[in-house]
């Protein structure tokens, strides 16, 4: 497997520029002429199908939703980041990447992230245009808030919605271009395999969700955009239909996975209330702007909170991080709170959940001004607990949240198969081992407005178009392939629903490769996934026919795919040996601060597929960092 | 808890001339039902309890089970996502329910949202709408910056009000005409209070209003069932704001010569 980023030359702020200009253009005339496949409809998906066809490109877009506008991008709440420096706090494109490299614990591409610094003040401007209605200040002027471990003021948001607003002003570009019959949209369709002709993506297959039928789609190249792969640990706060299904495919048929080890475990989320749960809520980090985390000092204290006098209370991050206190990182926040609850400090029934208190900032500031900033968010969370977070503290626990792992992709975005790009959260993006808040759907649409429209041409400049017609061999081959795996799928009938699987899944990644992750326990992990995937092949009962809407069959695809994917997961934490951002080994660490070994691992780890995930091959892509100097990632 | 549920259940795709097709209610008795469980949890214990005993499990959408992705759609004892107001289904948990209670769970039904399966609906006439005209048509790369037009912060505001539809269709659902107008109204209503956003507010009404004719919503006739069943507390308001835009497109519509000049703007 060759692995050439291609970044561009020059000083890190020309970088960009100069490979627009090196890019080749495909001529006004011919564009029409190419067909690019879409998959997703996510802030990336929609962004980019619209974008290439304003461009003129023929789209096809493709979501298993049933609308474009509910993709889980819907689901972001605080809000979205951009270089603007309205506040003259001493933001600028640079301090911003600057951060991004830190935050990421120096194991992303410093090119790509300088390149996301300056779109991002691009995004906050096409969103304003088309009618996102940003919050704003009673001048007219756009509000911005900190957040997620930033000094500065740069986020931009609409309320607890910010990802609904971005979404739906990407989806109603989207829909222009559908009704102008640029872009052909299919929901309720789930891309199950990739299409590649000598070494090129030159396709799909799908299945149609509502018929059951199986067929392929053509094109001149291919677009992932297909989000993250959170759920593999079951529970997460992602939808519950996102899945890695497409990306697992094409990595099957092909493209390099990157870093999958690396998850982001969010640290202020609702904490698990029973066996019965199918997903976990998230409570935005902007309540880390006024609220307070703390723990009872002793042990296995059952007093109710406000019987908890203060010198008996441990707010622990203000304690370890006096400069960032309540607003360090998530990964250092995460960890921090798996800490004191395995100290056996933790607070609610399960002693699983740290405190998230209010009651500081509602006798500073008035109940009504926290409502109003909040309102939403103390809603939520009363509706789903029964408990009122203005008269007893908020009770919060850590979950998987978000994958900064995915398809590896050059500076272009074009993943290890020629003609397949990876865009949002679905590539391995610029995040590094940690993202930083309200850095996501930055990224999504900085890809997808920005970035594939401009490399996408480079690649199909090379490209005759339309010359891979869906007659091909290889499009039989692989819809056989699809077919076969269905056909097996229902003709199992064992005992087993695949919910099952999964959560037992879920339960080996979240014990063994969650916050924690250590040698022996990730052997373990990699051999009770092993036995697991067997048991599935063997148990599974999945009901019904396969020409007609069978949710069981949709799950139990994206299962098998996570079977194979988790047992990759473990491996490539095993093989990381150092801790860096979201990926903590237990034996790398300075006192619960994690240690990260520059000298071995300073790179991107990338698997080939070989067969069996555990013949999988690991390359590297070595990191440099001539800009951002490696150095100890502190918040102290 | 133990509950009586009584479900429909269609295994063939709604059509005009046959809208239940082979659908009827089916009565299953679950036991242990934790208050704690959403109400989409609870029909996940259902569905876990079916497939073991060989039977196939209830069709319905769902997808964030936080209430922001418009996808769940569940009729619950008469009342779009239940008994509780500003509640979307999948927000909705059992404690709001009596230990013992019996539940009737139907999909929306509404001519212009075909049931696919079993609870789940095809809302695809809400999409043909919004590509009829609900954006404002600027392309990537266009823009100025973004605080170059100050916007009223009430304007946004209420913009923005409207803008937190999730398309979810609850006001369909619970309309006795199954009119739209709600749905519509926010998305006029989004784009009229933003300076960008009313360049075509001409086009936009008239290009709303026709599709949502063309789709077969019924009419409004004014019951605001809309409005409690909305899970995000749309105000009827929207709905003024679309007839006045309508009208006011109408008027901009006459010959040239007695086109008003300006306008309110
Ligand atoms: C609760 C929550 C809150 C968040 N808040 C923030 C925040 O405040 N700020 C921030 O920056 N980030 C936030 N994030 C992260 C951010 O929302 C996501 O990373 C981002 O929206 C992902 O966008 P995407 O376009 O890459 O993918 P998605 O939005 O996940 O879209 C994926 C698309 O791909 C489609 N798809 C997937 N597989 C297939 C397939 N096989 N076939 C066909 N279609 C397929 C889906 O239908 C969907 O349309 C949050 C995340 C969560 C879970
Ligand atoms: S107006 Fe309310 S009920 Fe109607 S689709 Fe929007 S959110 Fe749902
Ligand atoms: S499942 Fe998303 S709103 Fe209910």
């Amino acid at each position: 497997m060759k692995l050439d980023s291609k970044i561009p030359d020059g000083a890190i702020h020309e970088k960009w520029s100069n490979r627009k200009f090196e890019l080749k253009l495909v001529n006004p005339a011919n564009k029409r002429k190419y067909k690019v496949l879409v998959v997703g409809s996510g802030l990336a998906g929609s962004s980019a199908a619209a974008s290439l066809a304003e461009l003129g490109y023929q789209v096809e877009c493709f979501c298993f939703q049933d609308s474009p506008r509910r993709a889980h991008s819907i689901a972001a709440q605080g809000g979205i980041n951009a270089a603007k420096n309205y506040r003259n706090d001493g933001d600028s494109v640079y301090r911003l990447f600057y951060d991004t490299v830190k935050g990421g614990d120096f194991r992303a591409r410093e090119a790509n992230v300088h390149r996301l610094a300056e779109l991002s003040v691009n995004i906050i401007d096409q969103a304003v245009a088309q009618g996102v209605p940003f919050a704003r200040e009673y001048s007219g002027l756009l509000d911005n808030r900190s957040f997620g471990g930033a000094q500065v003021s740069r986020t931009f948001y609409a309320r607890g919605q910010t990802g609904q607003q971005l979404l739906l002003g990407a989806y109603s570009a989207l829909s222009r271009q559908i009704g102008l019959k640029q872009v052909k949209m299919f929901p309720r369709t789930e891309m199950l395999d990739l299409v590649v002709v000598d070494g090129h993506a030159k396709g799909i297959v799908v299945r149609d969700l509502v018929t059951g039928e199986i067929r392929t789609h053509a094109g001149d190249a291919v677009v992932l955009a297909t989000g993250g792969y959170g759920t593999v640990f079951y529970l997460s706060t992602n939808a519950m239909n996102c899945n890695v299904t497409a990306t697992w495919r094409s990595h099957k048929r092909g493209a390099g996975f990157a870093n999958p080890c690396y998850t982001q475990i969010h640290p202020t989320c609702i904490p698990v209330s029973g066996d019965h749960q199918s997903k976990l809520t998230l409570m935005s980090e902007s309540l880390r702007n006024d609220g307070r985390i703390w723990v009872p000092t002793k042990k296995g204290d059952k007093r109710k909170a406000a019987e908890i006098p203060d010198n008996e209370r441990d707010y622990y991050l203000e304690r370890k991080y006096p400069s960032f206190g309540n607003l360090a990182p998530r990964d250092i926040a995460s960890r921090a709170a798996m800490q004191v609850c395995d100290e056996g400090r933790g607070v609610g029934d399960t002693g699983l959940g740290v405190y998230l208190d209010f009651r500081d900032s509602i006798q500073r500031l008035g109940k009504d001004a926290i409502a109003a900033k909040y309102g939403n968010l103390f809603h939520m969370y009363a509706k789903i607990t029964a408990e009122d977070p203005y008269s007893q503290p908020m009770r919060i626990f850590p979950a998987v949240h978000y994958t900064m792992g995915g398809l590896w992709v050059d500076y272009d975005l074009q993943s290890t198969i020629p003609g397949l790009f990876v865009c949002g959260e679905a590539n391995f993006s610029d995040h590094g081992a940690n993202r930083l808040g309200a850095s996501a759907l930055m990224q999504g649409l900085a890809d997808g407005y920005f970035v594939i429209p401009y490399t996408i041409g480079g690649y199909l400049a090379g490209q005759k178009p339309g010359a891979v017609p869906q007659s091909h061999p290889e499009f039989g081959k692989a819809t056989a392939a699809v077919q076969e795996m269905t056909k097996r799928l229902l003709g199992i009938q064992g005992k087993r629903s695949v919910d099952d699987f999964h959560k037992a899944l879920g339960k080996i990644m979240w014990s063994k490769c969650g916050m924690a992750r250590n040698e022996k326990g990730l052997q373990q992990a990699i051999a009770d996934i092993q036995t697991l995937r067997a048991e599935f092949w063997r148990d599974v009962k999945v009901l019904g026919g396969d020409a007609t809407v069978n949710q069981s069959l949709e799950k139990a695809g994206r299962v098998a795919d996570f079977l194979e994917f988790g047992e990759l997961t473990c491996r490539d934490a095993l093989e990381r040996r150092e801790s860096c951002g979201g990926h903590f080994r237990e034996e790398w660490q300075d006192a619960g601060e994690a240690k990260r070994d520059d000298e071995n691992f300073c790179h991107v780890a990338v698997w080939e597929h070989k067969g069996e995930p555990r013949q999988a091959v690991r390359h590297q892509e070595p990191l440099a960092f001539e800009n951002v100097h490696l150095a100890v990632r502190s918040y102290k | 808890m133990k509950l009586t549920l009584h479900i429909w259940r269609q295994q063939k795709r709604s059509t005009k001339d046959n809208f239940a097709q082979d659908g009827k209610m089916v009565r299953y008795e679950l036991d242990h039902v934790s208050p704690d469980m959403s109400f989409l949890e609870m029909l996940d214990v259902l569905n876990e309890q079916l497939t073991r005993k060989g039977e196939e499990p209830v069709v319905f959408d769902h997808d964030c089970r936080e209430g922001i992705c418009g996808s769940c759609s569940l009729m619950i004892n008469g009342e779009a996502h239940g008994p509780q107001s500003g509640t979307t289904t999948c927000q909705l948990h059992m404690r709001s329910f009596q230990d013992g209670a019996e539940i009737w769970i139907e999909p929306w039904r509404a001519a212009a949202f075909p049931v696919i399966k079993d609870l789940m609906v095809d809302r695809s006439a809400f999409d043909r709408i919004v590509q009829a005209g609900a954006f404002i048509s600027v392309n990537t790369g266009a823009p100025q910056d973004a605080n170059a037009i100050p916007v009223p912060k009430a304007d946004a505001d209420k913009a923005f009000d409207a803008a937190t539809c999730i398309g979810c269709g609850a006001c369909v659902a619970a309309c006795k005409n199954a009119s739209a107008m709600l749905f519509v109204g926010a998305k006029v209503s989004h784009f009229v209070h933003l300076p960008q956003g009313r360049v075509e507010r001409e086009t936009r009404a008239r290009k709303l209003v026709a599709q949502m004719d063309a789709e077969g919503f019924g009419n409004c006739t004014n019951q605001y069932e809309c409005e409690a069943a909305c899970p995000k507390d749309i105000p009827v308001r929207v709905i003024a704001e679309m007839n006045r835009e309508f009208v006011r497109a109408k008027a901009v519509e006459e010959p040239p010569s007695k086109k008003r000049v300006g306008g309110d703007g």
